[in-house]
């Protein structure tokens, strides 16, 4: 109780006087989560452009001679590399995560500012390591965002100088400011919420960044060791990860060590990866489809418990990503089992999604267009996991374009859908101001269709047998030229993708100044961060009195009220909650 | 409705998608239609719900969309566990009705016939070999650091298995129809994964391990074998091929290949017989085998016996030289004819023992410029141009550069590595592509022409 007491006292908050302390060292959770969305979408763009290279190479082979075998792999290996941790990661727990949790709790600040800011400080760093890659001799690995070993650090592979050294680097940086954030995250939310909102009552966008956080401190810890191992086969010639072998004719120093292990380390990290970038696209996706519903979302209990079952699931199905790596063939019964089990509560998720639209008053905003567009490409990415997932249906299609298209929908496209729809209906909160309808809805049709067009044909060009991570296929026998034209046409719907993202930029930069003003809550939505006194809240989030709620994040549609939706913090008597500021 | 209507198209879309591409499995050729069967079992399962749920969304927005003036509210009713337990109970029943069928072929594939005769496939940075284990059924000893470009196997002499074991250099394995047979999967460097499409099954290949896989091939024919685990620079060029058999072609086959001991016993090379042949060959590529161009002839000082000895091979059945339109190299095919094996060993090991001096350069370019170009070449033929035997890459330092250009445009034009044994050829043809002809090549080989 003394916490709430002091917290309840926003004089003692000592807000920031200055420009540097106010955007720059800020210690105020919205700023940092700025920061965090900002710097992980510019570095986003950035990978976006790689994979435009990829795509430049896939689709017009010989065409481009300044791309050659080498900077293809590394183009691809950076792509991923980005895509999976240092854009959505980042994204979604340091951006999200910072901005939703507090205000979504109803906490006036994360309970370690201080931390909170160095997290984004070192991130930033761990940013421009990876970016200084680019510029060593030899450039950044190509060793392919698995960074296998024992190729990962050997002379047959692009960036085996410089790149994977700094790559390495990279991410125990990056492992080190993740952890100071989500420290913050998970103790801000068992220890800071407001009086009345009990674990029960929070918003599934809580609760998905809440268990992807503790997730991600469990899993990561597993790729810095490996990380750190890798790096000292690499210079000090252990043999953690390195057997005896030789390098392009070379004898090598290494003895005795086993390349299977990194691959455990890695997925045992990797797997529960999926789900940090996933649980926190449901939890948002849920808020997102149950607002514009204006609907409760159907069976809130059953969603919580979902969370978390999968959260401890994607902890004991890592080996599906090694069904032909060598490791002992029995292992494939347990983890076929395991996967094909997670797959239950991720399909009642489906479902309570799509039922939260039946019976609902659905509103086909933006966001909305957004989140439907989430659970269409989900459940396509979702079902193809079962072939994957699957011991013996993975084996003929493993390390081909199946598992390209498959990943992309699950977890590239589904979780960006959601990153947009989030930005569209929190963007208001952030700036004031509203987004433009029209652009958004552009953005939308050409991203959805578009990513649609790219990634469905890359199933059956896998199933025919096309290998992935191939710089060029040229003759193969079995391979018709319809599969050429088949990649041209790929390639064309992923320049039209990636240059669509520039509407969507230009509508965040446009609106800015000439979005129409927002008002304090313009999705009349029930959670706590559309009830601050001022928007966008001020430092300490709620004025001199800390929210109370009194009901959970879903009142729509309930009998009674005058309004189709009850906020969080209206009290049981019908009464308005006091108003600040 | 937009978004509705767009639902209702793309899954018809798919659905149409699916049945009308051209593109679906290669037609087996293994016992592994059980596979094929799990993966056609799972569309059908996981199609249904895909249309059944993505329809019914679009359904629940048509009906339930909000009209402008209209003010209905939603439904309030926060718990309806029975609906949630019945849609569990029915997932659950779709998951055992794939997983179940899977396990039960996985069963199989995890138990490997008594039957099944043994091979080894082993792979390296950037090519494919095979070991037999001979009359005695066991494959020999073998050793990361014994290998060599003597020893590129890694054999140990000194075990007596091994003695009889057949080694097959040159990238292609030939199996017999309708045998079981285990596969063994080794590699020398770094991960691989022996994957022939047809096949169905595949498995990486671990330093430091050996992996396998069992099959029985149904029908004959040749079958590329690519490797499908990232394996660096050359990976997407890293082919490989698996021809079956009917018993009696099988048979002749293997008759055909030598065993290790054979390998073993061949003479030391005569280096006085060796001069006597290249008298022949100096007429055009002169005294000290420094190359002639006038006479097309490359300088050949400079080039290990293991490299010579090849292309004299290649030359003699064909697999140089043999494409119509290449009358130069069609030359050399007449001349290398009625050399035997050991006159090949004896020549080339003379002329390995030849100085290797300075050519003179013909072609002009930016050489800082190729350096960057180079970078691709660096991997297999060395950072100095110093060639190597793992990579199956000659020298180029100091070589002829009129040669060199010509071969890169052979390469490129299809000319040279087309014939169907020149797996290595076949490998540089792929990688030449990425150069562009005129003044990127010309700038490759200023630089080539600095290294030494």
């Amino acid at each position: 109780m003394s916490y709430v007491a002091i917290a309840d006292q926003h004089a003692h908050l000592h807000d920031p006087q200055t420009f540097l302390t106010k955007y720059v060292w800020s210690q105020d959770h919205k700023v940092i989560a700025i920061q965090y969305m900002v710097t992980a979408m510019a570095i986003g763009l950035v990978a976006i452009v790689l994979s435009m290279m990829m795509r430049l190479q896939l689709g017009f082979p010989g065409t481009f001679h300044f791309i050659n075998p080498s900077n293809y792999y590394q183009f691809v290996t950076m792509h991923g590399m980005i895509m999976v941790v240092y854009l959505l990661t980042a994204l979604f727990l340091g951006g999200f995560g910072n901005y939703l949790i507090p205000l979504m709790c109803g906490a006036r600040d994360m309970v370690f500012p201080y931390l909170n800011m160095v997290s984004y400080w070192v991130y930033l760093l761990a940013v421009l390591v990876l970016v200084a890659s680019f510029f060593v001799p030899g450039g950044p690995t190509g060793a392919g965002w698995t960074l296998y070993p024992p190729q990962a650090i050997l002379a047959g592979t692009p960036g085996a100088d410089w790149g994977i050294t700094l790559m390495l680097v990279s991410l125990a940086i990056f492992i080190v400011g993740f952890t100071m954030g989500g420290l913050n995250y998970v103790v801000t939310v068992l220890q800071a919420r407001c009086r009345g909102m009990t674990l029960m009552r929070m918003p599934l966008s809580v609760w998905g960044i809440f268990m992807a956080t503790i997730l991600a401190l469990l899993a990561f810890p597993a790729l810095l060791v490996s990380a750190i191992m890798m790096a000292l086969d690499n210079h000090l010639g252990t043999s953690f990860f390195m057997p005896a072998l030789m390098s392009l004719g070379d004898p090598t120093v290494h003895k005795g060590g086993s390349p299977l292990l990194f691959q455990h380390l890695f997925w045992f990290f990797g797997h529960p990866e999926v789900y940090i970038v996933a649980l926190p696209a449901f939890g948002i996706v849920s808020d997102l489809i149950s607002v514009n519903a204006r609907r409760h979302i159907f069976g809130y209990r059953m969603m919580v418990w979902a969370i978390v079952a999968i959260g401890v699931l994607s902890f004991v199905v890592w080996a599906h990503h090694m069904y032909v790596s060598g490791m002992n063939p029995y292992f494939g019964f347990f983890f076929a089992t395991t996967t094909l089990i997670i797959a239950i509560p991720t399909a009642l998720k489906v479902y309570n999604w799509v039922l939260t639209l039946w019976r609902g008053d659905v509103h086909l905003t933006v966001p909305m267009l957004f989140a439907i567009g989430f659970v269409f490409t989900f459940i396509n990415g979702g079902l193809t996991g079962l072939f994957l997932g699957n011991v013996t249906v993975d084996v003929p299609l493993s390390d081909t374009y199946f598992v390209v298209a498959h990943f992309h929908m699950v977890m590239g496209v589904s979780p960006v859908l959601v990153v947009c729809g989030a930005i569209y209906h929190w963007y208001p909160k952030m700036t004031g101001r509203m987004t433009s309808v029209t652009l958004g809805k552009l953005h939308f049709w050409l991203t959805f269709l578009g990513t649609y067009a790219i990634f469905l044909p890359m199933h059956y060009l896998g199933i025919l047998g096309l290998p992935r991570r191939y710089f060029a296929m040229g003759d193969t026998y079995f391979i018709p030229q319809s599969v050429q034209e088949m990649n041209a046409a790929i390639s064309i719907a992923a320049l039209f993708v990636a240059a669509s993202q520039l509407i969507f930029l230009f509508n965040l930069a446009w609106s800015l100044k000439h979005g129409k003003p927002a008002g304090g809550n313009p999705w009349r939505a029930t959670t706590l961060e559309w009830q601050t006194p001022d928007t966008p809240p001020r430092h300490g989030n709620w004025g001199p009195e800390l929210p109370v709620v009194y009901r959970w994040a879903y009142e729509y549609g309930a009998p009674g009220y005058k309004d189709d939706f009850v906020p969080q913090n209206q009290p049981p008597d019908g009464r308005v909650a006091a108003k600040h500021g | 409705m937009a978004i509705a209507f767009a639902l209702v198209l793309l899954v018809i879309g798919t659905v149409a998608f699916h049945f009308l591409n051209p593109w679906w499995f290669t037609p087996i050729a293994s016992n592994w239609t059980t596979m094929d069967d799990t993966v056609n079992l799972t569309f059908w399962v996981t199609g249904a719900v895909f249309v059944a749920v993505n329809l019914f969304m679009a359904y629940a927005i048509v009906r339930y969309r909000h009209r402008k003036g209209e003010s209905r509210r939603a439904e309030y009713e926060p718990e309806y566990k029975k609906l949630e337990w019945w849609l569990i109970g029915l997932t659950s029943v779709g998951v055992v009705a794939m997983l179940a069928p899977g396990l039960a072929v996985w069963a199989k594939f995890v138990t490997v016939p008594d039957d099944a005769t043994v091979v080894e496939a082993v792979g390296q940075q950037w090519s494919w070999s095979f070991r037999l284990p001979g009359a005695d059924g066991v494959l020999g000893a073998i050793d990361a650091s014994l290998v060599g470009a003597d020893n590129p196997f890694g054999m140990d002499a000194n075990d007596p298995r091994g003695q009889d074991d057949v080694l097959i250099p040159g990238g292609e394995l030939h199996l017999p129809l309708d045998q079981p047979v285990k596969v063994l999967l080794r590699s020398k460097d770094v991960l691989h994964d022996f994957t022939v499409p047809q096949f169905r099954v595949k498995m990486d290949m671990v330093p430091g391990m050996v992996t396998y896989l069992w099959l029985t091939p149904t029908r004959t024919g040749e079958f590329e074998i690519l490797c499908e685990e990232l394996c660096g620079m050359g990976h997407f060029a890293m082919r490989g091929r698996v021809v079956v058999d009917e018993a009696g072609t099988y048979q002749a086959w293997l008759a055909s290949q030598r065993t290790f001991a054979q390998l073993q016993a061949r003479p030391a090379a005569d280096l006085v017989a060796g001069q006597a042949t290249f008298a022949v060959c100096s007429a055009c590529h002169g005294m000290n085998a420094e190359g002639n161009q006038a006479v097309n002839a490359p300088k050949l000082a400079g080039l290990p016996a293991w490299y010579l000895a090849r292309q004299v091979h290649n030359f003699q059945q064909g697999v140089r030289g043999g494409a119509p339109g290449n009358d130069i190299a069609a030359q050399m095919a007449a001349i290398a004819q009625p050399l035997d094996d050991t006159a090949i060993d004896n020549v080339v090991a003379y002329i390995s023992t030849l100085p290797d001096n300075a050519t003179h350069r013909t072609i002009r370019g930016d050489a800082a410029a190729g350096a960057s170009s180079y970078t691709t070449c660096a991997y297999c033929h060395g950072a100095t141009g110093q060639g190597s035997w793992s990579t199956n890459a000659p020298p180029l330092a100091g070589m002829s550069d009129w040669y060199l250009a010509r071969q890169l445009q052979q390469f490129r034009e299809g000319h040279r590595g087309r014939h169907p044994q020149d797996f290595h050829g076949a490998q540089m043809a792929r990688l030449s592509k990425i150069l562009a002809d005129g003044k990127q090549t010309d700038d490759l080989l200023a630089y080539i022409n600095t290294l030494r």
